[in-house]
């Protein structure tokens, strides 16, 4: 039986709050949905007429960076998110709840608010030797994302591993980490990173709240909002880049101008993300404002794409430090050698050819004084 | 002499204006495209005294890569509309082995050009089979290439062209590996290159039909008795 969730201003009411605080909660929630000064209304008509909405976190294979990342969030303060405009029933890492007790919370919310909740999975799925490698209470991490998803409102994959598989994926895949969207057959919000920015995360969940739906996706089923752009194009060392100025080692003069980390392996140019725009723990920074190049953390496989000091991946099957420019070098050089060597023998051999080609015919033949062949 | 007959050789009319027209700009753009992709995949390392607004020569040199690329895509489409609508060196048909003097002209040439020996038989007097079995691979790279290309700059583009190409991305597995492979392929046109204008010179030499000429006024010769 689906039961009726008190709204989030009923909650904030109950807890003692008042109108004013409610309305500045509800201005700091749309600014971070990216709802503009007019469209305040349809954000605080939400807050007061839809049920505040439970939340099951999952943790599978996976190393709570996620959730590091989220309760550092800012915009809103998490304490607002976790205890104001979610109910989050069931996170392990967070909740008081223990064994049966933590078990009973997220099998009351599946039983009592089908259709309502919202699933939040932190950590890829093992698959081989029949999930094995990530058991909680006795069941597999699949089992137990096949029965949550089932009616759960929406499915959000946070960070790499959900969304990609991340490290334990990475090559030779021992346990077949698999990302949430490949498990299930529901549509999945990838929030990738490694981990995600607090902020996206917290602004995803509001983004559905506010507007009762899943945001724009890509093709990767990533929120066009904050993987619509690479993190090169919102860059402020991006002009270096533009202008041809690079740091060639980390402790040169250029690395201490600040020039772009493009040479120094900065995954920039091929991530999607919003680090430059949002930055990290509250807008403080971000990697590449620290100094050190963009590894590509929310990109798929970025772990297989090392070293991260080079902008070219090593080419598998020739050691760590071949790149396909090394083969390259080497294949064109050869080329040019075979060509050389070719044009050699070509040259000792001409007698012949030339005497094979020759017509005798012609050549043995005078001239004519007047007129041509024709 | 007795032991001789005179040779009348033909002019024939392999190459028309477009195909030759075609292969030059292509020339043009593959080698431009080769230098600029090279400078993006690695940038000198020059030291100015200037600042990032007073200079822009990274920009550039991906601006005339982008421009090229545009001029390449739309020249090669051209080529293959002519596969179906020229004379018959230039159609579609030279490019693939599918008959089996094909594949035996194909064992011929790589005798002339790997054993140096002496033709036996006669070699097309456009395209010979292994040359054009070898445009046609390059042909699949030149797409390849387009693929990957436009996939790079449709995060960059909001024209319609290159957000054709956008779903290459996520079947490649990100921008990281559409990349990576771009610049691999980019040693195929190098090799192509070296190997390309060799053989040209070599073909011409032992064929004596004047095959290098032949790109730029379109005219090859053939003896009287190979055309009867």
């Amino acid at each position: 039986m689906a039961k009726q969730l008190p709204s989030l201003w009923e909650a904030m009411q109950a807890k003692g709050y008042s109108r004013r605080e409610f309305l500045k909660f509800c201005g700091a929630a749309a600014a971070v949905a990216g709802v503009k000064a007019t469209g305040m209304a349809s954000v605080v008509h939400a807050f007061e007429n839809k049920p505040r909405p439970p939340v099951i976190w999952l943790h599978f294979q996976e190393c709570t960076c996620c959730s590091e990342s989220f309760i550092r969030s800012s915009h809103p303060i998490v304490s607002d998110v976790v205890f104001d405009y979610l109910s989050l029933d069931y996170t392990e890492t967070l909740q008081a709840a223990a064994g049966h007790q933590a078990e009973k919370c997220l099998h009351d919310t599946m039983k009592n608010y089908p259709g309502q909740y919202i699933l939040l999975v932190e950590g890829s799925v093992p698959t081989k030797d029949d999930g094995v490698y990530c058991t909680i209470a006795g069941r597999s991490a699949a089992d137990i994302l096949h029965e949550t998803a089932k009616d759960a409102a929406a499915v959000i994959a946070w960070g790499s591993c959900a969304s990609h598989g991340c490290v334990q994926s990475a090559n030779p895949n021992p346990t077949s980490a698999t990302p949430i969207h490949k498990i299930i057959s529901k549509p999945v919000i990838n929030v990738p990173g490694c981990p995600p920015i607090g902020d996206v995360m917290t602004a995803v969940i509001t983004h559905l709240l506010v507007f009762g739906k899943v945001p724009d996706l890509d093709s990767q089923g990533r929120p066009k909002e904050y993987y619509g752009r690479r993190v090169h194009d919102t860059c402020y060392r991006r002009p270096y880049y533009d202008a041809g100025l690079f740091v060639e080692a980390w402790d040169d003069e250029k690395a201490r101008k600040g020039y772009c980390l493009y040479k120094m392996g900065c995954r920039g140019p091929v991530t999607y993300n919003a680090c430059s725009v949002t930055r990290w723990n509250e807008a403080t920074s971000y990697p590449i404002q620290s100094g050190h190049g963009c590894i590509g953390c929310s990109e798929n496989g970025f772990w297989d794409n090392g070293p991260f000091y080079r902008h070219l991946a090593s080419f598998p099957g020739f050691g760590i430090e071949t790149t396909a420019d090394t083969i390259g070098t080497v294949v064109g050089v050869a080329a040019a050698a075979g060509v050389t060597a070719h044009a050699v023998t070509t040259n000792i051999r001409k007698k012949k050819i030339i005497n094979d080609r020759i017509d005798r015919s012609v050549t043995d033949r005078e001239p004519k004084e007047e007129g041509g062949d024709e | 002499m007795a032991n001789s007959q005179a040779v009348t050789f033909h002019r024939v009319y392999v190459w028309e204006l477009p195909v030759r027209f075609y292969h030059w700009l292509n020339a043009i753009c593959v080698l431009t495209l080769i230098g600029t992709g090279y400078l993006i995949g690695r940038p000198l390392a020059i030291t100015y005294s200037t600042e990032a607004y007073q200079q822009y020569w990274f920009g550039t040199v991906r601006f005339i890569h982008f421009v090229t690329a545009f001029v390449f895509f739309f020249n090669f489409l051209f080529r293959t509309y002519w596969g179906f609508v020229g004379n018959k060196y230039a159609r579609w048909n030279n490019f693939i082995p599918f008959r089996k003097a094909h594949l035996q002209e194909i064992k011929e040439v790589l005798k002339v050009d790997i054993l140096q020996a002496k033709a036996k038989g006669i070699i097309s007097i456009g395209h010979n089979m292994l040359a054009g079995t070898t445009y046609f691979l390059s042909f699949l790279v030149f797409l390849f290439q387009v693929c990957t290309g436009f996939a790079l700059y449709s995060s960059m583009s909001s024209s319609f062209l290159p957000k054709l190409f956008a779903w290459v991305i996520p079947l490649m597995g990100g921008d990281f590996a559409v990349r990576q492979w771009h610049h691999v392929f980019m040693w195929f046109f190098i090799v192509f290159t070296i190997i390309h204008v060799y053989l040209v010179f070599y073909h011409d030499y032992v064929e004596g039909r004047g095959t290098t000429s032949s790109m730029v006024g379109g005219w090859k010769f053939e003896r009287e008795d190979v055309l009867k």
